[in-house]
């Protein structure tokens, strides 16, 4: 990445793309520069353990921040993640322990296969919801999804009259043992949950890149009118974002439920916030059309090394979230300056192109 | 240039030039305002007219060149610091609020306030009044601006103007929407003006009017000024020589094939419009295999929204299409675009691209279908028809993953037109296909709607450029208000026919055409 082939670009102008290569890696830039600051300033920090455990934290932000940033680059927001990921907690405690009652004096208890695929869907379905909202009612996704975001978490404190589902280890004569291994089981060394990160991951990605749906995201949210002209299904695009946001919400609800072994309805507030941050962070542009999942994973660790760090340095969480302030607004004027930069450096080549 | 005394000059552009991301729209040009005149710039589309105003107004800056006020150069930040020297203008995109009052939108950002800053509604809506009697409209100043008709609006946006108290007013077309009575009063206002010393810079395309209401003329072709003269000392024939030039335009050439069996038929497309009426009317035509139906008409007339019916875009549209025969029963524009219809949008950037996406995913976003294994998109065949893309339409561009907002108008053009026919259309629309783009890329564009049309492709063009209709269309219809107002044969079109077949509905014409 250092040295450009010395026929690359006339004097003048590699000087411009030598700054704009850097600031097009600045995400990645920046999440070097974080892991060699605290290995220096934290002890133990680089402890193969303290890894696992930060990479354990960042996943449930880098869920999010991927459903979030599908739904981002189509032009939307979706505030309801973090309603959706206590709801789901909530679903799958409520089922582990007290199955669902048929009012005919019979009570169906689900294994733990079955009650991961139910939540799934009930993430899924909300975020149809929000998705039905925006295209078939013409809310503005803001509005949609703040009142999901307030319905969701209504009904999760609904369930428990506000109270936590204790002790999820599930009963053997009813077969729903077996709820902890999403949260603490390992495969190959790696926890289950990294492993999980690393499939949707791929998926989103591939999705992105090779798929006619991931070209249609791009396209809606570039220019939603000439993507309609084009004979792209719109609505069928927005639907599809915010179930996919659902769904990474449900999957984190699913996995906080797991490695606590109890369900709280008050779990994932304001977690839309850390997920918008990290997408913003990888370079997802709030006006849309643009962003990565890559991005989005690397801003999401940017994230949660900065705070999983500075706790270990004991730094105030006042303070943390002052830095983690700043660091998102940097992120954002850099991006905003690398944009400059492009267009100044495309009209020069193409001045000089004639 | 012969100079009349009593016509000071105000204002001076010297060599001023504008450079856009891939285009040029103004070159070197040198153009003179007089005091108590109405200065008149005419030139075809996209000839740089709006954008030597918008400089004059300070709503863009020129790349280079000079600007002199009274003799001063000077130099326009904003719009608003042009307004400060004196310089109102009238858009031709209607500027206006329409959420808020007449009166609020003719002193908006100058407020009439009281002695605590708070604004006085009813002063402003007493002068308001004022101003509006003096243009005959019988609007009330305290109406919203959204409820007013598109006419009714364009002279809300000349009383703005007026009320500026400018002593440079530029008109962009400001007639367009106005009724023939409408624009009587306009002239009655502008005598008025010129009474009072105002220049007054007036754009427009209608020549009758320019030879009717001009005293000076400046004529612009592709960014360049190719003529200035008293308008005592010109006629019409001077006018459109210098409009279009020596080299005038290149029309591909008929090539005498025969069209085949019919492939496309409308039957009573309606189209109700917001404020009443029908935007569209009752329209029916039919288009064969191989044949180029251009549709002619002026701004309004409905040739834009008929093409929106067409591709299913509005879901309050009625009428019935068919494709060889058959009737498409899809209303959505996805079904439509597979039933074999694709659309090459008038407002490229608003519609025909996506400006922040690579060429290559531009090309083929409408046809993405056609590469796709399962749900994988084949890299390879993806490229391969985007590289015969490029080659057949001659798009001049480096490299295909390059955004296409980095291309010029023509080449973006062309890859507008290169993403419908990767949809394998059997009728293409083509609304205004050769707006605001260079001549070199227009006979491209003409050249490839022949070649398609050779290859048995149905085209239907819609065009304001009456010798773009006449030289490339088989059949040429001609539309006004809405209504099919004429259906000629190449053969027996002439260009008096088809004009006073584009003002039916709007009244005569009123003036005397000088010869």
């Amino acid at each position: 990445m250092t040295d450009i082939p010395a026929k690359a670009a006339a004097p003048s102008a590699s000087g411009g793309s030598v700054l704009l290569t850097l600031m097009k890696l600045r995400t990645f830039i920046a999440l070097i520069a974080v892991l060699v600051f605290f290995s220096i300033a934290a002890p133990n920090f680089l402890s193969a353990a303290n890894l696992i455990l930060m990479a354990k934290h960042v996943a449930l932000n880098a869920f999010l921040a991927m459903g979030m940033t599908f739904v981002i680059i189509t032009g939307g927001i979706d505030l309801s993640v973090g309603s959706i990921v206590g709801l789901c907690g909530m679903v799958a405690g409520y089922l582990v322990l007290n199955g669902i009652d048929l009012q005919i004096g019979y009570t169906v208890y689900f294994n733990v296969v079955e009650i991961a695929l139910i939540t799934l869907g009930i993430g899924i379905l909300i975020g149809a919801v929000n998705g039905l909202l925006i295209t078939r009612l013409n809310v503005a996704p803001f509005i949609a999804t703040l009142g999901t975001l307030y319905v969701a978490r209504g009904l999760a404190l609904l369930s428990s009259d506000g109270r936590t589902f204790p002790n999820l280890a599930g009963k053997p004569e009813l077969g729903t043992t077996g709820f902890g291994y999403l949260g603490a089981g390992k495969l190959l060394g790696l926890p289950v949950s990294i492993w999980i990160l690393v499939v949707v991951a791929l998926g989103a990605a591939y999705l992105a890149r090779y798929t006619p749906l991931g070209r249609h995201i791009f396209a809606v949210g570039g220019n939603e009118r000439a993507a309609r002209i084009s004979g792209v299904r719109v609505n069928m695009v927005k639907m599809f974002v915010y179930m996919f946001s659902g769904f990474c919400a449900a999957i984190v609800g699913l996995i906080i439920s797991s490695e606590l072994m109890a369900s709280h309805p008050a779990t994932g507030e304001s977690f839309e916030l850390n997920a918008i941050a990290a997408a913003v962070l990888g370079g997802t542009s709030m006006s849309g059309g643009r962003g990565t999942i890559g991005g989005t994973i690397v801003g999401a660790f940017v994230i949660g090394i900065l705070s999983d760090g500075l706790v270990m340095m004991g730094v105030s969480s006042f303070w943390q979230m002052v830095i983690k302030g700043l660091v998102i607004i940097v992120a954002v004027v850099v991006d905003q300056a690398q944009r400059r930069l492009q267009s100044r450096v495309t009209l020069l080549q193409m001045a000089k192109a004639g | 240039m012969s100079s009349s005394p009593g016509h000071d000059v105000i204002l001076k552009l010297e060599d001023i030039s504008k450079v856009y991301a891939g285009t040029v729209a103004v070159k070197h040009a040198n153009f003179e305002v007089r005091k108590g005149a109405v200065n008149v710039l005419v030139g075809e589309n996209g000839a740089g007219k709006s954008t030597l105003m918008k400089i004059i107004a300070g709503v863009e800056q020129p790349t280079a060149g000079r600007i002199l006020l009274d003799g001063n150069e000077v130099s326009f930040s904003s719009s608003g610091d042009a307004v400060s020297r004196g310089i109102g203008m009238v858009f031709q995109e209607l500027n206006l609020f329409g959420n808020l009052s007449v009166a609020e939108n003719i002193f908006a950002t100058r407020e009439l306030t009281n002695a605590f800053r708070k604004i006085d509604h009813r002063e402003q809506e007493r002068r308001a009044a004022g101003f509006l009697e003096q243009l005959e409209a019988g609007i009330r100043p305290d109406m919203l601006v959204e409820d007013l008709r598109i006419g009714q609006q364009q002279l809300v946006e000349i009383a703005k103007a007026v009320s500026l108290d400018a002593r440079i007013l530029i008109m962009d077309e400001p007639t367009s929407a106005l009724s023939a009575a409408e624009v009587e009063i306009l002239f009655k206002v502008i005598a008025d003006l010129k009474a009072r010393g105002v220049a007054i810079v007036y754009i427009s395309h209608r020549l009758e009017e320019l030879i009717r209401i001009g005293d000076y003329i400046t004529v612009l072709r592709d960014g360049r000024i190719t003529g200035q003269e008293e308008m005592k000392n010109v006629d019409t024939q001077w006018i459109v020589r210098q409009m279009i030039g020596s080299d005038a335009k290149d029309f591909a050439k008929a090539d005498g094939h025969r069209p085949g069996a019919e492939v496309f038929r409308t039957e009573e497309i309606c189209l109700p419009r917001v404020t009443g009426g029908l935007a569209v009317d009752h329209v029916s035509l039919s288009l064969r295999a191989g044949e180029i139906l251009g549709i002619y008409g002026l701004m309004g007339a409905g040739r834009s929204e008929l093409f929106d019916c067409i591709m299913g875009r509005h879901g309050q549209a009625s009428g019935r299409i068919f494709i060889d025969g058959r009737q498409v029963k899809e209303r959505d524009t996805a079904r439509r675009i597979q039933r074999g219809l694709a659309l090459i949008p008038e407002d490229r950037q608003r519609e025909g691209l996506v400006s922040i996406l690579s060429v290559a995913s531009n090309l083929t976003m409408a046809s993405l279908s056609r590469f796709v294994s399962l749900f994988h998109i084949r890299g390879g065949a993806e490229r391969q028809a985007v590289t015969q893309m490029v080659r057949e339409l001659s798009i001049k561009v480096a490299d295909p993953a390059q955004e296409v907002s980095s291309l010029s108008g023509g080449n973006q053009q062309k890859v507008v037109i290169g993403k419908a026919l990767l949809t394998g259309p059997k009728v293409l629309l083509m609304d205004e296909p050769s707006r605001g783009i260079d001549v070199g890329a227009k006979a491209d564009v003409f050249r490839t709607m022949r070649k398609l049309s050779r290859d048995g492709l149905g085209i239907l063009f819609a065009t304001s450029d009456l010798d773009e209709v006449m030289a490339l269309s088989d059949r040429i219809a001609v539309m006004s208000n809405g209504k099919l107002t004429g259906m000629f044969e190449r053969a027996e079109a002439t260009e008096a026919a088809i004009v006073a077949a584009s003002a039916l509905g709007h009244g005569p014409v009123h003036g005397e055409q000088r010869r």
